[in-house]
């Protein structure tokens, strides 16, 4: 992890389903998800375990890259982002997003900051970066169609 | 079951933007000393100590270890938890439990915080998952100003809404010499007019839309203790002991984006359980007071609902009819509330300590003018997980 001019000596691991996830964003610009056996539920990003379900799931479901706004906002106070020690610059809309065919919710940034646009139920298509290089930043953005 | 426990003593700081007047051992020490002199006890009559704060806010790990001398652990057993904001009821509930279990008689629980010597949004920020979570995720303030977007979508509520539930929590706080924010301009004006004011002044920043400065808690220095103590011991120790009624927690998922958004499930089943231990059928009649860990003015709409106050999109209504005012129905936070003193790792012991002082008659300006029989105390945290404690002033069957 690098943090400004320092590097900081983290590595996280995604698990396996979470790097099928960064790889298929990288290599074919697609989201993909893992269904629970038991209750159906599509989770986006993808991890081992169904926590409702308490059951291991191993089913990979391909998600749409549009979906909808569930929750969203404008921030428009400045801090630094951890990841790197900048100041992120502000403002920016974010959102919870439901990608079409998964169940629960991918935190995202969008590219307005208009509050006619940044609303509850606005359709949201992911861009995504020229040069990918297997990180979640492959996404840009996600652009508000309407 | 278990002993039945109650709580005997309570203490806390003077909580302010920053107490560079001590550190934080000191500031430990200082509401550990004060809720000893509340119970009239000693150290020395305190079998165990469990205290809790959130480490990297101060960036030093370990305060079991190196606050001993402040919270009088010295050769004591003590155990530390770190919980996020629940962090202070979380210390209370593991108080509760030392005592309930017939293990110790008089347990010490403490949270405490020194904001000021922190960057706390960048520290809450490495709660959440570095990969999938972190990409520009503003912290608390944005974590709650979504919740916002999607309960005033739900039920049209209007910034309005929120700022009224603000103005209470600041009204209330001008009765609590211990709280940080005493804003005395809006002393003599009327809730509408000071509503009308926050919701137009360019003054008052908007931080992540809805959320304006107003809207949010602050950052604050400050500790708090409360002593629990075993049926054998506690009505010798204290005339009118808080007794814990039922005590229950609730976690939910890994991320924020697998959470329900329409409601705060973990408080509402929570609060279902507590109701349920206690008997308590009407719960807006029955509770007397509330100290509702609520860190944004909208959780004082949403999560009332949540709790079973009031039905769902009813919380506006239920606050502006003045319900919940200090002489309403239901007063919540008569401290003035997390909105205006959030020593993080104490912020949730402080509401429960501020319930007991409800019914132990203690509360001084702020005690709420009718009998409190029952008082409802709860700690928020991250992923919306939620703790809630109910103290009774009847011993429970």
């Amino acid at each position: 992890m690098e943090s400004g001019e320092a590097f900081q000596p983290f590595n996280w691991s995604v698990g396996r389903h979470g790097s099928m996830f960064l790889k298929e964003l990288k290599d074919n610009k697609a989201f993909y998800g893992v269904k629970c056996p038991k209750c159906g539920r599509v989770y986006v990003p993808p991890r081992k375990v169904c926590g409702r379900c308490y059951v291991a799931m191993d089913e990979r479901v391909k998600v749409s890259d549009e979906g909808e706004v569930v929750v969203c906002t404008i921030i428009q106070f400045g801090f630094v982002d951890p990841s790197t020690g900048y100041q992120q610059p502000v403002p920016y809309g974010y959102a919870f997003i439901r990608l079409d065919g998964a169940d629960t919710l991918l935190p995202f940034f969008l590219d307005s900051t208009d509050p006619k646009k940044v609303r509850v139920g606005a359709r949201v298509k992911a861009v995504f970066e020229e040069k990918r290089t297997g990180s979640i930043a492959d996404i840009k953005h996600f652009e508000i169609l309407d | 079951m278990g002993k039945k426990v109650a709580i005997v003593g309570f203490g806390q700081t003077y909580q302010r933007s920053s107490r560079k007047d001590v550190n934080g051992v000191e500031l430990i020490n200082e509401a550990v000393h004060t809720a000893l002199s509340d119970a009239e006890l000693t150290i020395n009559d305190i079998d165990a100590i469990v205290i809790g704060n959130m480490d990297h806010f101060e960036g030093v790990n370990y305060v079991d270890c190196w606050s001993a001398e402040g919270s009088g652990a010295v050769m004591k057993p003590i155990f530390k938890l770190t919980t996020g904001g629940t962090t202070g009821t979380t210390v209370a509930m593991c108080g509760y439990y030392h005592v309930a279990s017939g293990m110790f008689d008089r347990v010490l629980a403490i949270g405490w915080e020194k904001n000021s010597e922190s960057d706390t949004t960048g520290a809450i920020v490495t709660a959440f998952n570095p990969v999938w979570e972190r990409t520009r995720f503003g912290g608390a303030i944005a974590g709650l100003a979504v919740e916002a977007s999607k309960y005033m979508d739900n039920y049209g509520v209007t910034e309005r809404d929120g700022a009224r539930v603000a103005v209470r929590e600041r009204l209330h706080a001008l009765n609590n010499p211990y709280s940080q924010l005493h804003q005395e301009w809006m002393k003599g004006m009327e809730v509408d007019q000071i509503v009308d004011l926050l919701v137009t002044s360019e003054q008052n920043q908007m931080l992540a839309y809805p959320l304006r400065m107003s809207d949010m808690c602050p950052r604050t220095d400050g500790a708090a203790a409360v002593i629990f103590a075993s049926e054998d011991v506690a009505e010798k120790i204290a005339p009118t002991p808080a007794w814990v009624v039922s005590t229950h927690n609730r976690h939910n998922y890994v991320f924020l984006g697998d959470i329900n958004w329409d409601r705060n499930d973990t408080l509402e089943t929570a609060a279902k359980k507590v109701f349920e231990d206690a008997g308590i059928k009407e719960p807006l009649k029955e509770i007397d007071v509330c100290e509702l860990y609520m860190p944004y003015s909208y959780a004082g709409l949403k999560w009332m609902e949540s709790i079973g106050f009031c039905g769902p999109g009813e919380g506006p209504k239920l606050v502006w009819d003045g319900v919940t005012d200090m002489d309403g129905e239901l007063p919540v936070n008569p401290s003035g509330g997390v909105m205006s003193s959030n020593p993080i790792g104490a912020t949730a012991i402080i509401r429960v300590g501020e319930g007991a002082l409800q019914i132990m008659g203690k509360a001084g300006d702020r005690q709420v003018q009718k009998d409190v029989n029952y008082a409802l105390c709860t700690g928020f945290g991250g992923c919306n997980w939620a703790d809630v404690m109910l103290l009774g002033k009847k011993k429970p069957s």
